[in-house]
């Protein structure tokens, strides 16, 4: 199925025509509300199979303000070969968004990663705790306003390294 | 050819060889160091390649690698050291018996290498003391023999009293790591 | 009769089955069998577990992080740490997507040479985790024969790049240098020995009786729980589910080559020994094809804002001295959008997320680490059996910790 007819489906299953666009690069991408998410993906993942779920990741952009966080799911419908995006944004002060540990068991792991870099909480997790970061870290790493070096090193002189 | 050890300086006579304790013990320490080899990454796999027929880390006498520092003289640390690690590390280090030696094997070990960040330990030498440092990223195989035989160097000029020595017990008080006595 | 769940996967024992006092042990971070750092706690009855917590994150090197403050030509090396057994895999597919990200179109003949890179990548990353597999089994004579033929392939990376491991290979846009003729010679070769004693190496193990006794059944999972878990690469197709990223969004023109894509039954220890030592083969198909049908013609895009103008004419043209101070400079002009192109990694779909806003360095770059992902499904494989198969099956996963952590 192409990207078009993708879009009408998605409609008739959130019920109303979705903030989406079709990428340069041939992905679909649709911008849905956190509210919105778990009805979306479940239709996806059982009307349209799209059972694969590839990957969850987290940005950070802190200029735009009210919606700072974007949680992005790649979803892949191995049948017919077609992969979609699906972006929600979230306000710093509502940093929270459903788990889709219901629906798919490999969502667990990415999204306590997600959690970890950026401090988005995933509603319904099972065991929603740091996973690559030491146990306790206070902040969240991957936010744009951390360093990315430790700032309390010794050994090395950053005027040297043009910082 | 076999080449074999050179026989320290001594006197000999019928049926009797003597020389100094020191020189025997270093000559058979130097040659039967036994590695524990802590491979955390990329520098793990040139270890593996190491060890292996071609560069062949056994005709040093490390034959018996072990994972455990009960058994062995030798800690090679290769890859990527973490801060999540470190205190793994330096248990690991601690449980090792005197006399051991310390090979940080390729530039993440030695100094944190390209891996400036928050999460890394910018040198094992924050945690435990080294002895040889092997930079590199991953360090040939050739360059880790060599770091081998430089710790062979050393095991084999070692005095027997270094490691009751004031100097060695305080630079392990420097490190917050308890000499074997207290 | 009392029932304990078992907290990662729902499973529930009767505690009738349990003989004695549950006990706690604790496997790794530094264990020799486990190939990596991570950390699984286990609770045994006698050798039989219960259950598994794993803790990972003992590697990590912030790549993500790292990446943001790189300049696009300089995150290479950083790609190379992800799954270093495989390395040249990471840096194309990273090149691949810079390339899709603006728009540069590749001659069929770098295509043709990143096939037989990648394809050699994956030669080296399956051999290594087949005799890690025997290793964990007691078999150690495949594993020294088989680093001599990976000590071939790094004769070959050496020859094109000039590393052995971490290969740095390629750049945005084609090569830096054409392939040789000692590439060639030192190819074909390989291409003769190496079937050989491969097959030297298969007839040790894969028709082994003691060998197959030991690994049959040794954490299986089904296709249905694979598909849940994300799964992909060799580990999805022992399990039986045919999904190949070549094969289904091809790249790299390998729609071009004629090969098969081997897929198990059980998704056993067995059946994934048995797939990376088919796929081995495969591999060796489409790198005689690869060969045999290289296309003339350059080994780079002439896309000189990206791509390195030759030396002398950095001396000679003021065009190519300002491309030449640019590109270094890390002021490359990568277009604003996002992107997401997967490769066939060694152990399954590699992705680069990608998110450019226009300037020198990525916006927000995220690996889809395939180890990390089916990591997740372990616990679940070694419930109810015995200690040295939950061994087994970790070693049989290929879980390199560099893709684990990132």
């Amino acid at each position: 199925m192409d990207n078009q007819l993708l879009l009408t489906h998605i409609t008739s299953i959130m019920g109303a025509e979705p903030q989406a666009e079709i990428d340069n690069y041939g992905m679909l991408n649709v911008a849905v509300s956190a509210d919105a998410l778990i009805g979306l993906v479940e239709g996806l993942k059982s009307q349209q199979g799209f059972i694969y779920l590839t990957d969850i990741c987290g940005a950070h952009y802190p200029e735009r303000v009210g919606g700072e966080f974007e949680v992005v799911y790649h979803l892949h419908n191995l049948v017919a070969n077609q992969r979609v995006r699906i972006k929600v944004a979230l306000s710093e002060s509502a940093l929270t968004v459903p788990t889709l540990t219901g629906l798919y068991a490999g969502a667990n792991w990415m999204e306590r990663e997600t959690f970890d870099f950026y401090g988005i909480q995933f509603d319904g997790h099972p065991d929603l705790r740091r996973i690559l970061n030491m146990d306790d870290m206070d902040y969240h790493p991957l936010r744009k306003q951390y360093a990315l070096e430790d700032e309390t090193r010794t050994d090395k002189n950053d005027t040297f390294f043009g910082r | 050819m076999v080449k074999t050890v050179d026989a320290p300086e001594g006197i000999e006579g019928q049926g009797f060889f003597a020389t100094s304790l020191d020189k025997v013990i270093g000559i058979a320490r130097s040659n039967s160091i036994w590695p524990l080899p802590f491979a955390t990454s990329c520098c793990g796999i040139e270890f593996m390649a190491t060890m292996g027929a071609n560069y062949d880390l056994a005709r040093f006498g490390s034959e018996r690698l072990a994972f455990t520092p009960r058994q062995t003289d030798l800690l090679m640390v290769m890859g990527t050291i973490s801060k999540k690690m470190a205190p793994v590390l330096k248990q690991v280090y601690d449980q090792m018996a005197e006399p051991k030696w310390v090979l940080s094997v390729g530039a993440c070990a030695c100094s944190g290498g390209i891996f400036d960040t928050y999460s890394v330990l910018q040198g094992i030498d924050k945690v435990i003391p080294v002895d040889v440092y092997v930079p590199g990223c991953p360090p040939r195989p050739e360059q880790i023999i060599e770091g081998l035989m430089k710790i062979q160097e050393l095991a084999k000029n070692e005095s027997l009293r270094r490691r009751d020595s004031d100097e060695y017990k305080k630079m392990l008080e420097s490190y917050n790591i308890q000499s074997a006595e207290q | 009769m009392s029932e304990i769940t078992i907290k990662n996967t729902g499973q529930i024992i009767s505690t009738e089955t349990i003989d004695g006092d549950i006990a706690t042990l604790n496997l790794g971070p530094t264990h020799p069998a486990t190939h990596g750092i991570f950390q699984n706690i286990l609770k045994v009855d006698g050798e039989r577990i219960l259950s598994a917590e794993p803790t990972i994150g003992y590697i990590h090197r912030a790549f993500e992080k790292l990446a943001e403050r790189r300049p696009y030509n300089q995150i290479t090396p950083i790609t190379d740490r992800l799954n270093y057994c495989s390395s040249p895999i990471n840096n194309l597919g990273w090149h691949m997507t810079v390339e899709k990200l603006a728009g540069i179109e590749v001659p069929k003949r770098v295509d043709y040479m990143r096939v037989i890179v990648m394809e050699l990548a994956r030669i080296a990353d399956h051999l290594v985790c087949n005799s890690v597999i025997g290793v964990d089994t007691g078999a150690l004579t495949g594993f020294t024969y088989m680093f001599q033929e990976r000590e071939k392939i790094y004769e070959l990376y050496e020859e094109i790049c000039g590393a052995r491991l971490t290969t740095n290979v390629g750049r945005i846009g084609g090569f830096e240098r054409d392939f040789s003729a000692t590439f060639h010679a030192k190819l074909n070769k390989f291409l003769e020995e190496f079937p050989v004693n491969f097959e030297e190496f298969d007839r040790l193990l894969t028709r082994n009786r003691i060998f197959m006794d030991r690994v049959i059944g040794a954490g299986p999972i089904t296709a249905e729980r694979a598909l849940e878990y994300s799964f992909s690469g060799p580990n999805l197709r022992a399990a039986g589910v045919d999904y190949d990223v070549r094969v289904m969004n091809p790249y790299s023109s390998y729609q071009d080559f004629d090969f098969d894509i081997p897929v198990g039954k059980d998704g056993d220890t067995y059946d994934r020994f048995v797939m990376r030592q088919e796929e081995i083969r495969q591999s060796v198909k489409i790198i005689r094809q690869a060969l045999e049908k290289m296309p003339a013609g350059d080994f780079h895009a002439n896309v000189p804002e990206f791509y390195l103008p030759p030396k002398e004419e950095v001396y000679r043209s003021m065009e190519s001295l300002i491309y030449h101070f640019k590109i270094v400079m890390g002021e490359t002009a990568i277009p604003a959008g996002e992107v997401y192109h997967a490769v066939e990694g060694g152990n399954g779909e590699l992705g680069y997320y990608l998110v450019s806003d226009g300037g020198r360095t990525p916006y927000r770059l995220h690996f889809r680490r395939p180890c990390f992902i089916y990591y997740q499904a372990y616990p679940e494989m070694i419930v109810d059996s015995v200690l040295s198969d939950a061994i087994l099956t970790m070693s049989s996963m290929n879980v390199i910790a560099g893709e684990l952590d990132a």
